[in-house]
């Protein structure tokens, strides 16, 4: 599981892209593209290498007031674990 | 035939075949038997034109590939165009024709990734596939492109004279700090197929191959992707070919024509438009070509009443047609095809496989796929 205080950014590979026809973010990489929800879209924003993952969280909990902190930890942390998996998410140490 | 315009046909790809030109005659090479006769390549204004017009279309990646794409030397213009136009470009190379700073310059331009072709995991039996002279320059190449800091993806195309050295293959990707590794079962269309009796693998060789690629892609999971592209020979359910015919992906053709995929132009009695005449959007939406296969009433039984008819569309119709005769047909490597049979007599012959010559890629004007 990705630590509290790793650093995300997208792999080289990768791409963030406005897909203009759907107004919908998409991440490109090879033969692959991949839409992203708005929640996803505003976790892959923040994957810049520069913020942790505690940050991005308590970033995402003012943006969503509405949602418990406890639900968009979870599902920041699940985005970004498969993410990780798939090797579209690398994390500074 | 009206034309279809739902958002369902929609391409997110765009395969730019700039060249049929190639210094290697790989023995499975998807390009056309009769290669050597299609001169008149589409130039650099057409191809930027191509580029804008399919940016609006909808495409999001661009794969620029051939033959051989570094033969072109507009091919920088072509990636700061693309870049311009965010899209993703992959360059498609056997990477025979470049220098280190070509490479570099590219990455400068915006190039977003690479995939570099091997044939096997040594230079006797690479260079007898790729038909001359070519794995240590491709060795060569594969660590430039590591150096400029391009993302590198490393294609092989399996079948039974490698297969077995599918291990090896992983290998050799880790050691070049790959990505991304295709470990991709060739297709049996054009020159392959005309190879089929010396290529196709058995059963056990590939479960065996696909084992050891399921091991390397947990092992390597968040480091290096690895796909295995099983051969649809041995499937009970046929690909999604293309992701349906005239639905994800656009192909243009060294000479201009527009087309569903790259075998597309070898069934009969259809019409392939050029974007030497009209905008690429009218193309997709109107041609003949591209409308023949889209929806459901062209299919026969038993694809027309079966529930996968919406997730496989029925197969690949190049392959229907150049198996059975009938691109309508039910691609003959689904089980519930009435055709299944050719593919049952194709591994059967796998398993006997006496030694068979293989045919390169040669200039053979006169023959047609």
């Amino acid at each position: 599981m990705i630590a509290a205080d790793a650093r995300p950014r997208l792999a080289p590979k990768v791409r963030l892209r406005l897909d203009a026809k759907s107004g919908r973010f998409m991440l490109l990489y090879p033969e692959r593209g991949m839409v992203l929800n708005p929640t996803a879209a505003e976790i892959v924003k923040r994957c810049t290498g520069e913020l942790t993952v505690t940050e991005i969280i308590a970033q995402l909990a003012e943006q969503y007031a509405a949602q418990s902190r406890e639900a968009i930890e979870r599902e920041v942390v699940e985005f970004l674990d498969a993410m990780t998996d798939r090797g579209l998410v690398r994390s500074e140490p | 035939m009206s034309a279809v315009a739902v958002p369902e046909y929609r391409p997110y790809t765009l395969v730019a075949e700039l060249t049929y030109r190639c210094p290697l005659r790989c023995v499975y090479c998807s390009n056309p038997l009769d290669y050597a006769r299609r001169r008149d390549e589409v130039d650099t204004a057409g191809w930027l034109r191509v580029l804008r017009e399919a940016e609006e279309l909808g495409v999001v990646q661009v794969n620029l590939t051939g033959g051989e794409p570094l033969v072109r030397d507009d091919l920088e213009a072509l990636v700061a165009e693309a870049e311009r136009l965010e899209l993703y470009t992959n360059l498609i190379t056997s990477g025979i024709p470049v220098t280190r700073d070509r490479l570099a310059r590219l990455r400068d331009l915006g190039l977003d990734n690479v995939q570099i072709s091997i044939q096997d995991v040594a230079a006797a039996s690479s260079d007898r596939i790729a038909g001359r002279r070519s794995f240590d320059r491709k060795l060569q190449v594969a660590r430039w492109i590591k150096e400029v800091g391009l993302p590198l993806t490393l294609n092989t195309v399996l079948h039974r004279e490698n297969l077995d050295r599918v291990p090896e293959v992983i290998a050799l990707a880790e050691t070049l700090d790959a990505d991304r590794l295709e470990l991709a079962n060739t297709q049996y269309l054009g020159w392959a197929l005309l190879n089929r009796r010396a290529l196709l693998p058995t059963r056990e060789q590939l479960a065996q191959a696909r084992a050891v690629a399921a091991e390397a892609r947990q092992r390597l999971k968040g480091r290096m992707e690895v796909l295995f592209v099983t051969p649809d020979y041995y499937v009970d359910f046929p690909k999604s070919c293309m992701d349906g015919w005239g639905r994800r992906f656009l192909l243009v053709s060294p000479d201009g024509l527009v087309l569903p995929c790259h075998v597309a132009h070898t069934l009969p009695g259809l019409t392939w438009e050029s974007v030497r005449d009209r905008p690429l959007g009218d193309i997709w939406r109107d041609s003949p070509g591209f409308n023949a296969f889209r929806g459901e009433a062209w299919m026969s039984e038993p694809c027309r009443s079966c529930d996968r008819r919406t997730t496989d569309f029925g197969g690949c119709r190049c392959q229907a047609y150049h198996l059975t005769g009938n691109a309508a047909a039910t691609d003959p490597a689904c089980s519930l095809a009435p055709a299944h049979a050719l593919i049952e007599a194709a591994r059967r012959e796998a398993v006997d496989a006496a030694p068979v010559a293989l045919e390169y890629r040669t200039r053979r004007a006169g023959a047609r796929t």
